[in-house]
C-alpha cells in the first residue's frame, strides 16, 4: 500500500486580526542619563546618541554616550560599593536584595516586556514569555546561592572577584543584562554593565528598578554607548573581571587586550549550530523544532539552529513541510501578539543579513523565501532556506545571525557528525530522532557546550549555558556559572 | 699474587655502560627532532651529561597531528579504564624509582631531595588515577529547570593540551599537570624542563609501558623561548597550560591563544612539592560543561 503523503494541515479560512500590546502602561523619558553610584548623572561630554524602533525607524530616546572619564566614574563607585557595602554584607542579605530584583522584574513584566519588543523589535509574543519572566527567574535562582556558596565548590572557599565591567548584546537585552548581574551580584562583586547601543532601554529602566528596590549606591552601574565604551571597560585597570557576550571576532579582540593584565574573563560568542534530523525522528516535531532553532528571535540567536543536516530519505519530505510551515509564519509589527517574526534589530544588521543572501546565492545556493508580505518601514527579512550547500559555503561556515536556514543531506551518522563538528563554533546543537541511544551517542559527540535532542532553544537558569572550541569560554546559568565570578582558594 | 694484580695486561677492564640516547616522544615512537638540532646538557662547565633534542616547530605540529588522532578514542576510553592506565603509570614508575632518583641527582637535585620527588610523583599518579572515575560525579548535575525537560551538565574533555612545564620540577611538575590533563580523558603534548629534561624523557619509556594508547601524550624537549610561540597559537589546540609562567610568557600565550579562543591555565607560583597542589580542579581546568536536554513526556 502506497503510503500517503503527508502534509501539514495549516490551510485555513479564518484570518488574525490585529491583536496589538498596548504601550499606554509604558513610560519611556526624551533623554536617558548614565547610572552611576546610585544616580543617573548626564556624561562628561554631555554626547547622546538615540535608539530606535527597528519596526517604525522611530526615535524612542536620546541615550548618554560614556567616554573614559564616565567609566573611570562607574568603576570608583563599583569599587566602592564593593569595599563598603557589598562585600561586607552578610551573604543573605545580598541574596535578599536580588530577591526584591526578581520580584519587583515580575510586577513590571508587562511594561518590560513591551519596551523590550519596541527597542529591539523581538515579538512580544516572546519578550513576554522568554525575555522578561527568564530574566525574572535569573534574579530568583542565583538570590539563593548568595549565602550558599560553600555548597557549589567542594574543598574550596569562594571569594567575589571584585568589580566586573560586563558588556551585552542586543539580541536579549534584559535576558543578558540578567545573566550577568545575577551571578555577579550574588558571589559578592559590583558590576558596571554596558548595553549594546541599539537596545539600551531595558538595562536603563532596570537601572530605575535597582533604585527602586534601594540596592547600595554603585553595586549596579550602567554606561550606555558603543564599542569604545566597551573597549574603554575592558581596558580599565580597575576591573578585575570582563564579561562579555557578543561576536567570536570582537571576543578575540577582547582577549588580546586582556592578555598579561591578569584580569578574569568569561566569553560567550558566536556559533553555527547543526540541527541534526534523523529519518527516524518525529517529522513534524521536527520542523516545529526547526523553525523554533533558527527563526526565534529572527535567527538573532548566538545558538540558533541555522545549519539543518536532514537525512537524505526524509529530505524531501522535511523540505515540503518546513516550506508550508514557513508560509504560515506572521513577519510584521513586534507588538502585536500573532507575530511570530519582529523586526531585524538595526538597518546595519539587515545589511549584513542582505549580503549573506548575496552570497549564498553567489556560491550556488538554492534561496527559498516564504511569500509573506512585509510593512513598509523598518527591518524587515523573510523567513529564508539554503539549500544545495556545500559544507565550504561562507552561509554554511559564517554566523548569518539573521532568519536564515542552510540545508545540507546526509546519509550516514558518521557524516552527519563530521558535518556537524565541521566549523569553529561550538556552542550548541539539536538532534531529532526517537531512538534514544542514537540520541546519546550524537549528544556526546557533538562538540558543543549545550545540546537539544528533540526539542531546541530551551533556556531556563538552572541551566549552564556557554560554548565550546570558539565559541567561548565560561559558563552562565546554574551551579556552573556560579565559577565565572568567584575565585578559589 | 702481588705481581698479578699489579700487572696492568692481566687486570680485566670495567664494562662500558651502555649510555642512552634521550629522544623526542611522538605518537607512541621515539624519534629525534626533524630539525636534528640538539643542545647539550652539561653539568658544571664540561661534564656532558646528553645531547637533548632541540624539538621545532614541526616536532611539535607532528605531536599535535597525533594528540588530536588519538583524542576521540582516549576520551571514549571508559573512566575506569582511564584510572587503570594512570594507575600502572605508577607502578612503573615505582619500579624504575632509582632510575628517576639517579637522573635527578645527575642533573644537580640532591639526593634526598630526588627521592622525595620521586616519591611524590609516583603518589601524584596514583591521586589521580582515583579521581578518573569521580570528578565526573563532583562537578555534573542534574538541573531542575521549570520545563518538562530532563536536563543535565556533565564534563568533558576540551580536547588536545599543550603543556608548558615547570622548569624547576623535572619530574614531578611535569607529573603533576599532565596527569589531571589525561585523567580527564584529554591528549597532550608536554614540554619538559629544559635544564632538568631527562626525567620528562623517560617518565614518557613509563608511558610508553602502561597501556596508554600512542599519542594521548607526548613529549618534546627544547627552548620554551622558541616553543611558546607554535604551543599557544596553533590552530588544533584546544587548550595550552604553563606550569610556572613569568609576567612575558603569560603575556605572550594569552595574546596568541586568542587566534582560536584556547583555553588558558597558568599554574604561577605553584609548589609542586606540596600536597595541596593536587585537586580535581586540576582536571576540571581543561573540561567543558555540556548541558543535554530531552523532553519529559507529560
Amino acid at each position: 500500500m502506497a503510503r500517503e503523503k503527508s502534509t501539514l494541515q495549516f490551510d485555513t479560512d479564518w484570518k488574525y486580526s490585529a491583536a496589538p500590546e498596548s504601550t499606554e502602561h509604558v513610560r519611556i523619558d526624551r533623554q536617558y542619563e548614565l547610572f552611576i553610584g546610585g544616580q543617573f548623572v548626564a556624561p562628561h561630554a554631555r554626547q547622546y546618541f538615540e535608539t530606535i524602533n527597528p519596526a517604525t525607524e522611530k526615535v524612542l530616546a536620546r541615550v548618554a554616550r560614556a567616554g573614559r572619564k564616565d567609566v573611570d566614574r562607574a568603576v570608583a563607585a563599583a569599587r566602592r560599593a564593593h569595599e563598603r557595602t557589598w562585600s561586607r554584607l552578610k551573604p543573605a542579605e545580598r541574596g535578599k536584595y536580588l530577591y526584591r530584583i526578581a520580584r519587583m522584574l515580575q510586577e513590571r513584566a508587562r511594561e518590560f516586556a513591551a519596551i523590550e519588543s519596541l527597542d529591539g523589535g523581538k515579538p512580544i509574543r516572546e519578550s513576554r514569555d522568554v525575555d522578561v519572566p527568564l530574566a525574572a527567574a535569573h534574579f530568583f535562582y542565583y538570590a539563593g546561592w548568595a549565602d550558599k556558596l560553600e555548597y557549589a565548590f567542594p574543598g574550596r572557599r569562594a571569594s567575589p572577584l571584585g568589580v566586573a565591567g560586563q558588556i551585552i548584546p542586543w539580541n536579549f537585552p534584559l535576558l543578558m543584562a540578567a545573566w550577568k548581574i545575577a551571578p555577579a551580584l550574588a558571589c559578592g562583586n559590583t558590576v558596571i554593565l554596558k548595553p549594546a547601543e541599539t537596545t539600551p532601554l531595558t538595562a536603563l529602566k532596570l537601572a530605575e528598578l535597582m533604585r527602586d528596590v534601594d540596592l547600595p549606591a554603585g553595586v549596579v552601574n550602567i554606561v550606555t554607548g558603543a564599542g569604545d565604551t566597551g573597549a574603554a571597560l575592558v581596558e580599565h585597570a580597575g576591573v578585575d573581571k570582563i564579561a562579555f557576550t557578543g561576536s567570536t571576532e570582537v571576543g578575540k579582540q577582547i582577549l588580546r587586550r586582556l592578555a598579561g593584565t591578569g584580569k578574569h574573563y568569561t566569553l560567550e560568542l558566536g556559533g553555527k549550530a547543526a540541527n541534526v534530523v534523523f529519518a527516524d525522528a518525529a517529522i513534524d516535531q521536527a520542523v516545529e523544532g526547526i523553525v523554533n532553532g533558527i527563526f526565534f528571535n529572527q535567527g538573532h540567536v548566538c545558538c540558533a539552529g541555522s545549519r539543518l543536516l536532514v537525512q537524505e530519505s526524509v529530505a524531501d519530505e522535511v523540505i515540503a513541510k518546513l516550506r508550508e510551515r514557513m508560509e504560515t509564519l506572521i513577519v510584521g509589527d513586534p507588538l502585536d501578539k500573532n507575530t511570530d517574526i519582529g523586526a531585524i534589530n538595526s538597518s546595519a544588521q539587515l545589511e549584513k543579513i542582505e549580503q549573506y543572501l548575496r552570497i549564498g546565492q553567489s556560491e550556488g545556493g538554492e534561496m527559498y523565501q516564504s511569500s509573506c508580505s512585509l510593512p513598509r518601514t523598518g527591518y524587515w527579512c523573510r523567513p529564508t532556506l539554503f539549500s544545495g550547500v556545500a559544507q565550504s559555503n561562507r552561509v554554511v561556515q559564517e554566523e548569518i545571525f539573521g532568519p536564515v536556514l542552510t540545508i545540507q543531506t546526509f546519509r550516514s551518522f558518521e557524516e552527519a557528525l563530521d558535518k556537524a563538528n565541521n566549523t569553529p563554533y561550538g556552542l550548541s546543537g539539536g538532534v531529532w530522532t526517537d531512538k534514544g541511544a542514537k540520541i546519546f551517542k550524537m549528544t556526546r559527540a557533538l562538540r558543543a557546550g549545550v545540546v537539544w535532542a528533540n526539542t531546541f532553544n530551551k533556556f531556563d537558569p538552572g541551566a549552564p549555558f556557554g560554548g565550546y572550541k570558539e565559541s567561548g569560554m565560561g559558563r552562565e546559568g546554574g551551579l556552573h556559572g556560579l565559577g565565572a565570578y568567584v575565585e578559589l582558594r | 699474587m702481588s705481581r698479578k694484580k699489579n700487572s696492568p695486561g692481566s687486570r680485566p677492564l670495567p664494562r662500558v655502560p651502555v649510555a642512552k640516547t634521550y629522544k623526542l616522544y611522538i605518537d607512541g615512537k621515539f624519534p629525534r627532532s626533524e630539525s636534528g638540532r640538539y643542545y647539550a646538557l652539561q653539568r658544571g662547565d664540561t661534564t656532558l651529561l646528553a645531547n637533548i633534542c632541540r624539538g621545532s616547530r614541526k616536532d611539535f605540529r607532528d605531536a599535535v597531528v597525533a594528540a588530536r588522532n588519538a583524542c576521540g578514542a582516549w576520551s571514549r576510553t571508559s573512566a575506569y579504564l582511564r584510572g587503570q592506565i594512570l594507575y600502572r603509570a605508577a607502578e612503573m614508575l615505582e619500579g624504575r624509582a632509582a632510575q628517576f632518583a639517579a637522573e635527578l641527582v645527575l642533573q644537580g637535585v640532591a639526593k634526598r631531595r630526588a627521592g622525595a620527588e620521586v616519591a611524590a610523583a609516583i603518589d601524584r599518579l596514583v591521586y589521580y588515577a582515583g579521581w578518573a572515575d569521580k570528578y565526573q560525579q563532583v562537578f555534573s548535575t542534574v538541573n531542575p529547570v521549570s520545563t518538562s525537560h530532563f536536563n543535565f551538565s556533565v564534563l568533558e574533555p576540551t580536547g588536545v593540551v599543550a603543556i608548558i612545564a615547570p622548569e624547576a620540577s623535572g619530574l614531578l611538575g611535569l607529573v603533576s599537570n599532565v596527569a589531571p590533563a589525561v585523567a580527564g580523558g584529554n591528549t597532550c603534548i608536554v614540554l619538559a624542563s629544559r635544564s632538568l629534561p631527562l626525567c620528562g624523557i623517560s617518565f614518557a619509556e613509563v608511558l610508553h609501558a602502561s597501556d596508554f594508547p600512542a599519542g594521548v601524550v607526548n613529549v618534546i624537549t627544547g627552548f620554551k623561548e622558541e616553543l611558546i610561540e607554535p604551543f599557544a597559537s596553533h590552530m588544533d589546540v584546544n587548550a595550552v597550560v604553563c606550569g610556572d609562567p613569568d609576567a612575558a610568557a603569560a603575556r605572550k600565550i594569552q595574546e596568541l591563544a586568542a587566534g582560536n579562543v584556547k583555553r588558558v591555565i597558568l599554574r604561577s607560583g605553584a609548589d609542586w612539592t606540596s600536597a595541596a597542589i593536587q585537586s580535581p580542579y586540576f582536571i576540571s581546568d581543561t573540561q567543558e560543561t555540556k548541558t543535554t536536554w530531552h523532553p519529559i513526556g507529560t
